[in-house]
């Protein structure tokens, strides 16, 4: 089967800097795969290019058949890639279910006048969504806390509604950046359990940008390592481990134990 | 010793602070103006307004150091801020002799200076003045050390006593004001309708606290059998007020239903800019363009006059007002959709600008009037009777608030909705939802504009003659605080705050004057002290209750 | 070959179409205009002459306001929409000193004495109302939403001009005329007004101050640095709230001069006076890319002169009556063309994407 996603020499350049260079990569369907790489290595910027919110200069970015770069980020997200960020963007004023109800946007097809005169294709639609919504958020273990204003939720919750928010769409690519940012280690622990839990459940494809090395390793069948824009490694997280060009990049050098320790212990 | 010493000095820093606002507000001239509105017996407006420059200061003030500061010494500071204010207010006629304020200060002169010294002359008078000041401050220093229940009781009953004292032309005004008349005097308030008001709340407030706990136990207690209960009453409060709002003009009579009328015509602008703003996020400043466009688009297609172009009735008419304004939304919407919040706000606010300037130029002054308007606008018929006096036009107008309302509900509850609103809370991330910004942005200008359109066609019929003046910028600032004052997003907020900046300056004619000055005041304190508004949007419950579609 | 057809079209977006036939049908008006300007030959070489030098003149009043909105802008990231109405303080105070020096004698008798007088009140007002505004209603919004501070700044524009309103009236006053600048003078062989003269000299002394100011004192470099970043300003131990106070001091006193050189061109001063030259100098910064200082007077010279040709170079070609009344029509549409086509303005390149 083709893979779900594949880029092929993905360039994106800001002035002078090259942010993203040359980069190679694929994804298979329903795997689980992983971006890692020092600060400012260019991983974000390789997700912005994915999602639609940069245009890169050169390459292709094929996304179940088609070439999506330089789509407008809406039109890719209707094509089924759904993504979080690493710093949580909730709609802090809305409640948790609405945000979810919005994720599920790409799915209804009701217009203005549907709304205002409540025809059959409206209530349909919202009662959908609105059950949708209230299974997700069971899904994401949030049950109870539908009504709260997102911004009203404790970190932990919502890291996960917007998780449920992203899966709203019904994607067949997520895309998490750092999905554990900021989590003690039983709540990393259960959340690498929660993203196996959605790959094994849901069927999806997951891509991954992650600092945590335990996490990495633990849940990625496939790991792409770039530095300065540049894919310097790529393969199984055993192979990834073994090689000097990565733990020297992303480690400095003489951290090569390190990283064995790290692994170890997960 | 130290903390001492900061105390008093802080004391002096507030006095001066009382002061300042007492010197502005007389200066700028609003204590000379509500100086002629009476609101309980002799006190008028104007004296309130200056208790109350030197008061919030000092009850502020005083109210910080309540726990730390002896009794004494709280009365004693009281006394020095309100006499240090109103020291400050009475060196403005001690020097009149000397100084000739009036060559800089329009509202400086024997009028005013009379009016701040009670007429005793200047030192005598100044004296008074400065006395009544320290002992306004003593009085609050009591309040403020009185028990918190009792403390904001108080505030409370005072603040609603001059407002019931304020709006008692109201009640005159109203064709059952007769059973008003023992407690009024010939203007506010008498001695005895003031005792009145301040013991009722009061009591209401005493009242409310003891009963209370009570309540609420019991409403735990029944809860699966109130459901059905608070449903019908509900209910029944909806019924009623029903009648109230389709009763009200015959109550009011004819001078009060025209000030609705302009509440009800800011309303529908409110609700349409509310889905701009509130909704969408999106800050339009040339909203009147909109009114306007609507109103001459009535005019034009309606007017019996030379500049009419098709005497068509108002009721064929009003689609295409709505519509002229809907499709120039979209149309200015476009240039703007890539831009950001604040350069938004500015090129609509110049659009609003183009608009009148083109209405008042000499270029399109043979289309449409130029400076000398449209004027001839017929009233619209209806089954061979028209609609002509301010209390029929109230119907009208409640017919455009009821569909504006429902309209804007019904979208803001659907996807349209939900994408403006997270358009508003995060545009990119909205956008990484699959929401298509283009078409979320252009349909809330479409829809905020068609409201406002809807209001200028029956404005244009209800007034007959439009000009250019009437859509100034002033409008479009205009419905943007009142949509703020309510607060933002809210449905009920645009209802309370267009009663409050349109009807209130309205009723109080002393205000029209200062009436920008009371918005500019009222936007920036609204966004420090309270930038949800006073009736802001309740949120929704619907994970386990509520199903969609009624 | 419809591969990339496809490709294309799924890439294109109908906004991009529209806005850009919206700008070339302005550009193809503006040409006709021009066209049949030049062709009827409504104006001598001398009118154009003087339409030029009262473009540069007015230019230099938008470029000193604009110069305020500019620093605070590239400060606090804020549109300051009370900025106009700081420039009306000053112009409006200075009538008072003005008259009042006209009543003695001394403002014919001393002119530069009383001209340094009346600009040192206008600056002392602007001051005190932008210290008075930024302290009431800006510090205190520093960390909210993006609309709350914008908020804060039109409630505060309709406050001071009604302000202004209350304590001075409602009526338009009118500067004295200064003896020794009626009539004209002759430089480099062109007779222009002297009040024109004085106000380009002025105007570019005082920016060549401010320039000198931001790139050479301790305090501009710290302003500098301040707009840079602030967290890492504070961290180099720069006080955050003193720059930005500074810079309030700094643009107001600009705008306080400008009101009184706006009144000795335009002779006319009430409360609504800040507003349209409000607009038109955030029109100049825009123009010249907002947070950028030379860019602000650039842009206040290219407004000036657009505004001052406008009229009678574009649309008295195309038959319009009256056209100096859609002089204000110009200035937007160039806001909205600036913004719509190039959003960093003229000089703006060094904002990044975030600040913009």
């Amino acid at each position: 089967m083709e893979p779900i996603l594949i880029a092929k020499g993905v360039t994106k350049r800001f002035g002078g800097l090259v942010a993203v260079n040359n980069l190679d990569f694929t994804i298979e369907r329903g795997s689980i795969a992983s971006v890692i790489g020092p600060n400012g290595a260019g991983k974000t910027t390789f997700f912005n290019c994915i999602t639609g919110f940069y245009t890169p200069e050169e390459g292709k970015i094929i996304f179940d058949g088609r070439e999506i770069q330089g789509l407008t980020p809406d039109r890719v997200t209707r094509m089924g890639i759904a993504r979080t960020y690493q710093n949580i963007r909730l709609f802090s004023n809305m409640t948790a279910l609405e945000n979810i109800m919005v994720g599920r946007h790409p799915l209804m097809r009701h217009q203005w006048w549907d709304a205002i005169l409540h025809t059959r294709r409206y209530k349909r639609e919202e009662q959908e969504a609105l059950e949708a919504a209230r299974r997700l958020l069971n899904f994401v273990g949030l049950q109870g806390l539908g009504d709260q204003l997102a911004r009203n939720l404790p970190y932990g919750a919502q890291r996960r509604l917007e998780i449920a928010r992203a899966l709203a769409s019904e994607p067949k690519l997520l895309l998490l950046d750092e999905p554990t940012a900021g989590m003690n280690p039983q709540e990393t622990s259960e959340m690498i359990r929660f993203i196996r839990h959605l790959r094994d459940e849901l069927g999806l494809s997951i891509l991954l940008i992650e600092h945590d090395m335990k996490v990495v390793m633990t849940i990625s069948e496939k790991i792409a390592v770039m530095d300065f824009g540049k894919k310097i490694a790529e393969g199984k997280p055993e192979e990834i481990q073994r090689n000097p060009r990565v733990i020297e990049a992303y480690l400095g050098r003489g951290a090569a134990s390190g990283i064995g320790k790290a692994t170890a212990t997960a | 010793m130290d903390s001492q010493n900061t105390f008093w000095k802080s004391a002096v820093k507030n006095g001066l602070l009382a002061g300042a606002i007492g010197l502005y507000s007389t200066l700028v001239g609003l204590v000379q103006a509500f100086n002629k509105r009476a609101v309980i017996e002799q006190l008028s407006l104007g004296h309130i307004t200056l208790l109350l420059s030197w008061g919030v200061v000092a009850y502020v003030f005083l109210n910080h150091h309540r726990e730390s500061e002896s009794k004494g010494k709280l009365i004693a500071a009281g006394a020095l801020v309100g006499g240090l204010g109103a020291f400050l207010v009475a060196l403005l006629p001690m020097t009149a002799q000397w100084v000739d304020y009036h060559f800089v200060f329009v509202h400086a002169g024997p009028e005013m200076y009379s009016l701040l010294t009670f007429g005793k002359g200047p030192w005598l008078g100044s004296a008074m003045l400065v006395a009544v000041g320290a002992l306004w401050g003593i009085l609050i220093a009591l309040v403020v050390s009185l028990p918190t229940f009792w403390r904001d009781s108080v505030v409370k009953a005072f603040l609603i006593t001059i407002t019931v004292g304020l709006l008692s032309d109201l009640f005159t005004g109203m064709t059952i004001g007769w059973m008003f008349q023992p407690f009024l005097g010939v203007e506010g308030l008498n001695i005895l309708g003031a005792v009145l008001v301040f013991g009722l709340s009061i009591a209401y407030d005493y009242w409310s606290a003891h009963r209370k706990p009570k309540e609420s136990a019991e409403a735990v207690a029944t809860e699966p059998a109130g459901v059905t209960k608070s449903q019908l009453r509900r209910m029944v409060v909806g019924a009623l007020a029903l009648v109230v709002v389709a009763g009200l003009p015959l109550l009011l009579g004819s001078y009060l239903s025209h000030v609705l009328n302009m509440v009800g015509l800011y309303t529908i602008m409110g609700l349409g800019l509310n889905i701009v703003v509130g909704y969408a996020g999106l800050l339009d400043l040339g909203y009147v363009a909109f009114f306007a466009l609507g109103a001459y688009t009535m005019g034009l297609l309606t007017s019996t006059g030379p500049l009419g172009i098709a005497h068509w009735t108002f009721w064929e008419a009003v689609p295409f007002s709505i519509l002229v304004a809907m499709v120039a939304g979209i149309l200015l919407g476009v240039p703007v959709l890539r831009m950001r919040g604040d350069y938004l706000a500015i090129v609509t606010l110049g659009f609003g600008e183009i608009i009148r300037i083109l209405a008042l130029s000499n270029w399109l002054k043979p289309l449409i009037g130029g400076a000398q308007g449209i004027l001839l606008i017929p009233k619209p018929p209806l089954f061979g009777f028209k609609i002509q006096t301010p209390i029929h036009f109230y119907y009208l107008i409640l017919v455009g608030i009821g569909i504006a309302a429902f309209v804007a509900y019904r979208l803001r509850e659907s996807r349209l909705g939900r994408a403006w609103m997270a358009m508003r809370e995060d545009e990119d991330v909205a956008e990484a939802m699959g929401i298509d910004l283009v078409v979320t942005k252009l349909t809330a200008f479409a829809f905020g504009a068609s409201f406002s359109g809807l209001a200028g066609a029956i404005f244009a019929s209800y007034v007959g003659s439009i000009f250019p003046h009437s859509f100034n910028l002033l409008i479009s600032i205009n419905v943007l605080s009142l949509i703020i004052v309510g607060g933002v997003g809210s449905m009920p907020g645009v209802f309370v705050g267009s009663l409050a900046l349109v009807g209130l300056p309205e009723l109080l004619r002393e205000f029209a004057e200062y009436r920008m000055l009371i918005y500019g005041l009222s936007l920036i304190a609204m966004m420090l002290l309270k930038p949800e508004g006073f009736w802001p949007e309740p949120i929704r419950k619907r994970e386990l209750r509520e199903e969609v579609g009624d | 070959m419809s591969e990339k057809i496809k490709y294309f079209l799924e890439r294109l977006s109908w906004v991009d179409i529209m806005v850009w036939l919206f700008g070339l049908a302005i550009l193809v008006i503006a040409v006709i205009g021009v066209i049949g300007s030049i062709h009827n030959a409504y104006y001598t070489k001398e009118q154009w002459m003087d339409f030029v030098v009262f473009g540069i003149s007015q230019g230099g009043v938008y470029a000193l306001i604009a110069l305020g909105y500019t620093l605070v802008y590239g400060i606090l990231f804020m549109i300051n929409f009370a900025h106009g109405d700081i420039f009306m303080a000053g112009a409006f105070t200075g009538y008072f000193l003005a008259a009042k020096l006209n009543q003695y004698g001394i403002y014919n008798s001393h002119p530069i004495i009383s001209l340094l007088l009346i600009m040192l009140l206008a600056m002392v007002t602007s001051v005190v109302v932008a210290l008075i505004t930024e302290r009431v209603a800006y510090r205190p919004l520093r960390k909210a939403p993006r609309l709350v501070p914008l908020i804060t700044a039109i409630g505060a524009s309709f406050t001071i001009e009604y302000t202004f309103r209350g304590l001075y009236g409602s009526g338009v006053e009118a500067y004295p005329d200064m003896k020794i600048f009626v009539g004209k003078t002759s430089v480099f062989g062109l007779r222009i007004l002297k009040v024109h003269l004085l106000v380009i000299i002025l105007s570019i002394l005082l920016m060549a101050g401010l320039y000198a100011y931001v790139q050479y004192t301790k305090a501009g470099k710290a302003m500098r640095a301040v707009a840079e970043d602030k967290d890492v300003a504070s961290l180099m131990g720069v006080d955050v709230d003193r720059v930005i106070v500074n810079t309030f001091i700094l643009g107001a006193a600009l705008a306080g001069i400008a009101g009184v050189l706006y009144a000795l061109i335009f002779k006319q001063v009430h409360f609504f006076m800040g507003f349209i030259p409000g607009i038109k100098a955030f029109t100049a910064a825009v123009v010249g890319g907002i947070g950028n200082v030379p860019g602000a007077m650039l842009g206040g010279f290219i407004l000036g002169i657009f505004e001052a040709l406008g009229p009678g170079l574009i649309l008295e070609g195309l038959g319009i009556p009256a056209s100096y009344q859609l002089k204000d029509v110009i200035a937007f549409t160039l806001l909205v063309l600036v913004l719509i086509f190039r959003p960093t303005g003229l000089m703006g390149e060094r904002l990044s994407e975030e600040k913009v």
